[in-house]
């Protein structure tokens, strides 16, 4: 709790304005020195370069069959060969790169925000708010992620937006336990006190007590989650309950790839590295946001 | 300290109720009538009635609530939505292969992750800590399935040293384990990321600490300094996470059973979600609350063992 004292004194302190940028500068002096957090940012940042232009990239119509061609070996006009319908692998792959951001980032955005509203109001108002939302949240938070996921699935049925909310409500648990430690230990402190006492509404207080001092924590749970919401995607669509077809999403590739590992590998391990490469780079950039904010964590 | 595990076990059950409860509700919520789903579109409407009154779906949902908590608590996990069988024979066929898996992989990744941990730790900074957290971080950022198919590629693939899919029963041991290596090495490799990454960790933290400078000043061996006073301590912290790691090893057991077509709890999930069998969904979600309370007090109470600082009152 010692950082979010000095958080606090950092961005709300009344003459805190040149401690303000101090403090964000160096966390941003020691994300910038930290050469792994550097190349997950890259990473992240052609990813989505990737995504947004996916169809001037691509070198085909990632839908376009030719069944005659199916299951060709990588050549010189298809890099990574066809699929079982004769569609360009590759084309496959930076097109699947759409889905995996989207939901990556989308189901982050919704669990974030329920899941960190749930913990500021239980934590906040206390009593039986509290016991209720929390008791769920620790139900929830029970289950294994994957295990959620497929219920919340099987419950919804398929689709893009639903796959959204099923690892939105996954994660959402995840952010309340975060934001409700800390909003917990600020309630009891003298600023908050000092600032109900001179009449502001709590809704004034949360905004501007409340979230600034958690928000440190958030961000860095925020890209970890977007790696597990990637790999969540990946997995459900693996099992055969991502969106629905003809949308080419990696787990859904390397679903089909599998069958045909003998003839064409590369059906199943080029999607598959890509899906590690994104995974990979969110957790990067999730440690890198850690050591920056949290000196004192890095082990 | 039998007290203590009687309390603990007393302690489980509001949890338990709860997440029943939770599980009951959600798989009630489900837009569609089940009965309907178990039938298809085109049943007549006294088939779907007479499944309804079968399967005790007409009642009120309190009603069905009771019953539902009832049977339970007399061990019976009703019958499966779409074949009517009943669940509980097929629960108890798979449970094995899961926990078959799930326990080797957990063996795996203790005598393979503790070590890694330790080593990485007291090089730090050196070459193997670099090659060994680059290890964990791929280990935490690879998804399970993917690991499985890379190593059929490999294993049974290119080299034909393990069977890629499938399994074999109990009574045939030597086959059962032949078939059971890749998902277990699978599933046990991930595990050994996350436990030689918090190792690493909590050792460092534990070498700093003043006792072990003083073991070592008096001239004690390197290697009793590590192991029996900074590895000692280390245990505590790391067998209350390898629980917490077991229950997530559960949910990627869901996609090594799929990858190599295992019998399994997970295999039995993922069937039950595609058909929107959901009393079967509901029964499958009870044992795995189950199993994750009970992962919880085991390691509740090893944890009292270990650390005699934890009273147990």
């Amino acid at each position: 709790m010692a950082r979010a004292t000095v958080m606090a004194g950092g961005i709300r302190g009344e003459a805190g304005g040149r401690q303000l940028v101090s403090q964000r500068q160096r966390a941003l002096r020691t994300f910038a020195k930290n050469r792994t957090a550097v190349v997950g940012l890259t990473l992240i940042l052609l990813l989505l370069l990737i995504a947004v232009f996916a169809p001037w990239i691509a070198p085909y119509d990632p839908l376009a069959q030719d069944i005659p061609a199916r299951l060709q070996p990588p050549s010189d006009a298809h890099w990574l060969g066809l699929d079982d319908r004769g569609r360009d692998i590759l084309s496959r792959v930076i097109f699947g790169t759409r889905i995996a951001l989207l939901v990556g980032f989308f189901s982050v955005l919704l669990g974030g925000v329920v899941g960190t509203a749930i913990g500021v109001i239980a934590g906040y108002f206390g009593g039986k708010v509290d016991a209720v939302l929390m008791r769920l949240t620790d139900v929830l938070l029970a289950f294994p992620e994957l295990i959620t996921g497929l219920l919340v699935l099987a419950v919804l049925g398929p689709g893009l937006e639903k796959m959204i909310i099923a690892i939105g409500l996954t994660i959402a648990p995840r952010f309340a336990r975060i934001a409700y430690g800390p909003t917990l230990a600020l309630k009891g402190k003298e600023f908050i006190e000092a600032a109900r006492a001179i009449g502001t509404k709590d809704g004034q207080i949360v905004r501007s007590h409340i979230l600034p001092n958690v928000a440190g924590d958030l961000l860095v749970f925020a890209s970890l989650w977007t790696a597990s919401a990637i790999r969540l995607e990946a997995s459900l669509s693996f099992i055969g309950l991502g969106v629905p077809l003809p949308t080419p999403t990696w787990g859904q590739m390397i679903r089909e790839g599998t069958v045909h590992l003998t003839v064409v590998p590369l059906y199943s391990l080029a999607p598959g590295l890509a899906l590690l490469l994104a995974v990979l780079a969110f957790n990067l950039v999730g440690d890198g946001f850690r050591d920056a904010l949290d000196p004192k964590s890095r082990a | 300290m039998l007290r203590h595990i009687v309390r603990r076990l007393l302690l489980g059950i509001p949890t338990l109720l709860a997440v029943f409860t939770v599980i009951f509700i959600l798989v009630r919520v489900a837009p569609g009538d089940p009965a309907v789903a178990a039938l298809g579109d085109y049943a007549s409407a006294e088939a779907v009635e007479a499944r309804r009154q079968r399967l005790g779906l007409d009642q009120p949902l309190p009603v069905q609530y009771l019953t539902f908590l009832g049977d339970l608590a007399r061990g019976d996990l009703g019958r499966s939505l779409i074949s009517e069988r009943p669940i509980g024979e097929q629960i108890l066929f798979v449970l094995p292969y899961t926990l078959e898996l799930t326990l080797a992989a957990i063996l795996f990744g203790l005598v393979l992750g503790v070590p890694v941990g330790v080593v990485t730790a007291i090089r730090q900074n050196k070459p193997i800590d670099y090659m060994g957290r680059i290890f964990s971080l791929l280990g935490l950022s690879l998804p399970a399935f993917y690991l499985g198919i890379l190593l059929i590629f490999f294993f049974a693939v290119q080299i034909d040293l393990f069977p890629s899919v499938g399994y074999a029963p109990f009574n045939e041991p030597a086959r059962n384990l032949h078939y059971l290596v890749l998902p277990a090495v699978t599933l046990g490799l991930i595990e050994t990321a996350y436990i030689a990454r918090m190792t690493r960790s909590v050792m460092l933290t534990v070498l700093t600490d003043d006792y072990v400078r003083t073991a070592r000043a008096k001239g004690l061996r390197e290697w009793i300094v590590l192991l029996q006073h900074a590895l000692r301590a280390a245990l505590i912290p790391i067998i209350s996470l390898v629980g917490i790691f077991a229950i997530s090893l559960i949910g990627s057991s869901v996609l090594v059973e799929e990858v190599f077509a295992r019998p399994g709890l997970g295999k039995l999930m993922i069937g039950a979600t595609k058909q929107k069998d959901y009393t079967m969904l509901q029964s499958i979600m009870v044992i795995y609350a189950l199993i994750i309370v009970i992962i919880n007090i085991v390691v509740d109470i090893v944890y009292t063992a270990v650390d005699p600082r934890v009273r147990y009152s």
